[in-house]
């Protein structure tokens, strides 16, 4: 008797492996819903809470049941875990949520177009706009890239090409230099530069406290790229008769172009967000000021800010849109710097 | 058969070489220089008042500035003990609530999750690490508290016997532990990136020998898994503390600001040493934008310490790991 | 050393050859006869990592216009040696090493040596293919023009020249622009060796050039090989004793016995897999290796 063997995944669940579980589920649904109206405690976060309890004891018995004491906590990790991710996933799905919902209504044309020099946050949306903060951040963003990607990349370069004796020092100064909070920079630009040079705001003054918080991420992020970069080329480039600096400069570097351009993006992604520091920094104008080196300038964080503390529903509307175009720029930022990440990868 | 002696060997790079090498090092011990000038121009400023307020500043509550009518101080007193503790609640509980969570999703990501879902959730997980401060502070103060409250008040009533959940006046807004929250969620990217890092280093042989020997996937995560990566979860967790005790937007926007020493978390008075800067900032005079840059010294090296234990923690993982 | 001419130099023979030493008897080549300068000779080379003793004693010398083939069990110093040739062995931190190597009768180690014009007369190919996968084929190739900062006259002609020699024109010379990542592992490996050529070094070092490749491909690498050494000195590690007949002139057997490797033997090959002097090199290359 010839017979066709059919392909099978004795390892998948079985129907009724799933039947109990859609069971157990819906048992702790309806037992969590019981509790929630017996006893004191209210509301959706309740409901949630009590349920991933009882469906977690719930499958942990009944795994201890079939199959024993270690099985029943492998159980009762599997649902932890789970609830972690949950836990973890909730805060951005809520926040992205809210930014949508709050921010969209205060996003009109005319704020790409106006700024907020003849209005104040408190005015209704149709007046003034956030150019000038649209500006102004992408200012800051340029000076402090300027200022902090060469740094950034001879400090990854020192510790991947010259490696030299402070490789050890360094490599951990970086890392601490990234733990800096973003106050103390702008209190030390503040201290070093604002106070006993310059004397008034600027957005460049802004734009070096900026630098500073942007520099470990760009070194880093390098540092790992620069490393993937196969000793074999350097080896390659030394052995035709090249220099270190022409075997960098066109081997390495070239090779490591667009992981390095995705260590700049984070690093942009990093600062253009940044609060503290502009606050303290850059004295925050209301018109559109091209000149970063002298006057206040304005930028997203600190028109959110300011339109915040002003309180009024329109101030608080005016925040949320500019929330909401932050997080568009941050939004647009990482997935491009995904992207080309991944088409790294690819190749 | 006699062993020479090396010889040496005289490597003598060209000069492109040679200023190639002194730039690349100069541009790596910027990292050491700006350092080192944070540490002494904020020292340089806060001299002063350090000097006159002493031990004081960091053990003393009060922070007032009496001045006469030409604007000259009379009397002023800093003290940083509120805020520092502050800072420290504030930070503690972010890192106890994130803690279990990272670890948790980063376990997750690494055994559990299917891998379609695990590329998209480390997207979105390390998107979040990317979100501006002042998003999760403002998200915190309008969306997130009500549900926190809710919370603060059920361990009130639960857990209100022990002292640090105690509290004689029922105000649960704007508490540290409603800014604990906040900073947990900003730090839980963090704490899982890290711990999904060492978790994806532990060795797949050993794994799949636990396996064989039959381990379920949580036997196998605690004999295997968990001994590898335990140092290297702990400094993200101090990484994550390092970021939360520096957190100033959110923290701002979250907490009720009092210059009073406040041991109870879930009451709504509190502090930290960075927003205590920026709320003092906008209309401080001379002398009391030193005590600022003398409070900005000591959170500069408290996240120092923090964060070289982190570093070490970290590295000692690396060592033993492989 | 037995680096004597072979007087029985045989004339070739139309039989397929049986055993490796009549493979290497088949295309035997006596030093000295071509005119292509004076030749790379090694004097008592020792190498170190650190306190670890890699290499002691290497006398070695490769005739201008032979082929050299280095031979030996994992770990016993052979790439390390090739890499002290051309001083790449420096770059591993805690490196040091004795002894001299003569590039036409000057220490390639003397103090105020050029390293980069070093690297230039002794190029190397490595284990594996690395083309550079910012550059297009084209731009590989010349890549080295442009290291080293080199002025030649008509570019395209040496880019001819050099896949041509290499063995590998035919194949890419519709695709010059292509991304040198997109070729066959062992065209890649073609490109690299015309890489190499092309700022036309006199010695070519190949440490184990064809472990990364199938057959067909080695073969296609051993026959470049063979045209290769009319023009230059090629000194090519190798674990593949096949192929150590197949190309070389002259093999020297390197064996460390716990301590730092040595070299045991070299003589020319067909002596090497025929009557060799030492009971080691007896026993390694008839595969009772003990």
């Amino acid at each position: 008797m010839s017979t066709t063997v059919q392909p099978t995944k004795p390892w998948k669940a079985s129907t009724q492996d799933r039947l109990i579980d859609f069971s157990i589920f819906a048992g702790s649904l309806l037992a969590s819903y019981l509790i929630v109206e017996v006893t004191p405690m209210k509301g959706k976060l309740a409901l949630f809470a009590v349920f991933f309890l009882v469906y977690m004891f719930l499958t942990a018995a009944l795994k201890g049941l079939q199959r024993g004491n270690a099985a029943a906590k492998d159980a009762l990790v599997n649902s932890l875990v789970a609830i972690g991710a949950i836990v973890t996933v909730i805060p951005i799905g809520s926040i992205l949520f809210t930014v949508l919902q709050k921010g969209l209504p205060g996003i009109k044309p005319s704020i790409f177009t106006h700024d907020m020099s003849m209005a104040t946050p408190t005015d209704p949306l149709t007046n003034g706009g956030l150019l000038h903060a649209i500006t102004g951040t992408l200012t800051l963003v340029a000076l402090a890239l300027v200022m902090s990607v060469p740094i950034g990349i001879l400090t990854a370069l020192y510790l991947t090409e010259i490696k030299g004796r402070f490789i050890g020092p360094i490599r951990f100064l970086v890392q601490a230099m990234s733990g800096v909070p973003s106050i103390v920079a702008g209190l030390f630009i503040l201290s070093a530069i604002l106070y006993p040079i310059t004397k008034s705001y600027s957005g460049f003054m802004g734009a070096l406290a900026l630098t500073i918080l942007m520099i470990p991420t760009i070194a880093r992020t390098s540092e790992e790229v620069l490393n993937l970069i196969p000793n074999d080329l350097r080896e390659a480039g030394v052995a035709l008769g090249g220099t270190q600096w022409r075997t960098v400069a066109m081997i390495v570097l070239p090779a490591a172009k667009s992981g390095l351009i995705t260590a700049v993006i984070l690093g942009v992604a990093r600062i253009a967000g940044e609060t503290a520091p502009i606050l303290l920094l850059t004295g925050g104008g209301d018109r559109v000021n091209p000149n970063a080196f002298n006057g206040p300038m304005g930028s997203l964080p600190y028109y959110i800010w300011k339109s915040f503390n002003a309180g009024s529903p329109e101030a608080i509307t005016r925040a949320w849109a500019g929330l909401l175009v932050l997080v568009g720029l941050v939004l647009i930022l990482f997935t491009s710097a995904r992207y080309l990440g991944s088409r790294k990868g690819a190749k | 058969m006699a062993t020479p002696t090396p010889r040496e060997i005289s490597t003598e790079p060209r000069r492109s070489d040679k200023v190639f090498r002194s730039v690349v090092t100069a541009g790596g011990l910027s990292s050491l220089v700006i350092l080192g000038l944070i540490a002494l121009f904020l020292g340089y400023r806060g001299f002063e008042v350090l000097r006159q307020e002493g031990i004081g500043f960091i053990t003393h509550a009060d922070w007032s500035i009496t001045t006469d009518d030409a604007g000259n101080v009379t009397e002023s007193h800093f003290g940083l003990s509120a805020m520092l503790v502050g800072t420290i609640m504030c930070a503690l509980v972010a890192v106890v609530i994130a803690l279990p969570i990272s670890v948790f999703s980063a376990l997750f990501l690494n055994f559990y999750a299917p891998g379609w879902l695990k590329k998209f959730l480390v997207a979105i997980i390390d998107m979040m690490a990317a979100f501006p401060s002042i998003l999760f502070g403002i998200w915190g103060f309008l969306v997130l508290m009500p549900s926190v409250e809710y919370w603060a008040k059920l361990i009130h009533r639960y857990l209100g016997w022990i002292p640090l959940f105690d509290l004689q006046v029922p105000v649960f807004t704007r508490s540290p532990f409603v800014a604990g929250v906040v900073l947990a969620i900003m730090i839980i990217p963090i704490i899982t990136s890290v711990s999904r890092e060492v978790f994806s280093q532990a060795p797949l042989d050993r794994i799949q020998a636990a396996y064989a020997l039959g381990a379920t996937r949580w036997a196998m995560i605690k004999a295997v898994v968990i001994p590898h990566g335990r140092s290297g979860v702990i400094g993200g967790a101090m990484l994550g503390l390092g970021r939360a005790m520096g957190e100033t937007v959110a923290v701002f926007t979250v907490l009720n600001i009092v210059f009073q020493i406040n041991w109870h978390v879930l009451l709504g008075v509190g502090g930290n040493v960075a927003s205590l800067i920026i709320l003092k900032f906008g209309d401080a005079s001379p002398y009391e934008i030193k005590a600022l840059m003398a409070a900005g010294l000591v959170l500069f090296l408290l996240t120092l310490v923090v964060n070289a234990g982190a570093n070490a923690i970290v590295k000692r993982t690396g060592k033993s790991g492989r | 050393m037995s680096n004597t001419p072979e007087s029985e130099n045989t004339m070739e023979t139309a039989v397929r050859p049986s055993s490796l030493a009549d493979v290497a008897s088949s295309h035997n080549k006596v030093p000295g006869t071509r005119a292509l300068g004076t030749g790379l000779e090694t004097r008592g080379v020792h190498a170190w990592f650190g306190k670890h003793h890699a290499l002691a004693d290497i006398n070695l010398d490769f005739a201008a216009g032979t082929v050299t083939a280095l031979i030996g069990p994992s770990g016993c110093g052979k790439s390390t040696f090739i890499r002290t040739i051309n001083r790449m062995h420096e770059f591993i931190p805690g490196a040091a090493m004795a002894g001299e190597v003569l590039l036409d009768g000057k220490d390639v180690y003397a103090p105020g040596t050029d390293v980069t014009k070093i690297r230039l007369q002794i190029g190397m190919v490595f284990q594996k293919p690395n083309p550079f996968p910012s550059m297009s084929i084209g731009e590989n190739v010349l890549s080295g023009l442009k290291l080293a900062q080199l002025k030649v006259d008509n570019k395209d002609d040496l880019l001819e020249e050099c896949l041509e020699r290499a063995g590998l024109w035919n194949e890419v010379k519709d695709r010059l622009g292509a991304h040198g990542g997109s070729l066959s592992g062992g065209q890649q490996q073609r490109l690299c060796i015309a890489r190499a050529l092309a700022v036309r070094p006199q010695v070519l070092l190949m440490d184990e050039p064809c472990s990364a490749l199938d057959p067909g491909s080695t073969l296609r690498i051993e026959e470049t090989i063979r045209h290769l050494s009319d023009t230059m000195t090629i000194v090519i590690v190798t674990h593949n004793m096949q192929q150590a007949a197949r190309v070389s002139d002259y093999t020297a057997f390197f064996l460390s016995d716990g301590g730092p490797g040595q070299m045991i033997e070299c003589a020319p090959t067909s002596d090497i897999f025929s009557r060799p002097q030492d009971q080691r090199t007896e026993n390694y290359v008839t595969g009772r290796f003990g």
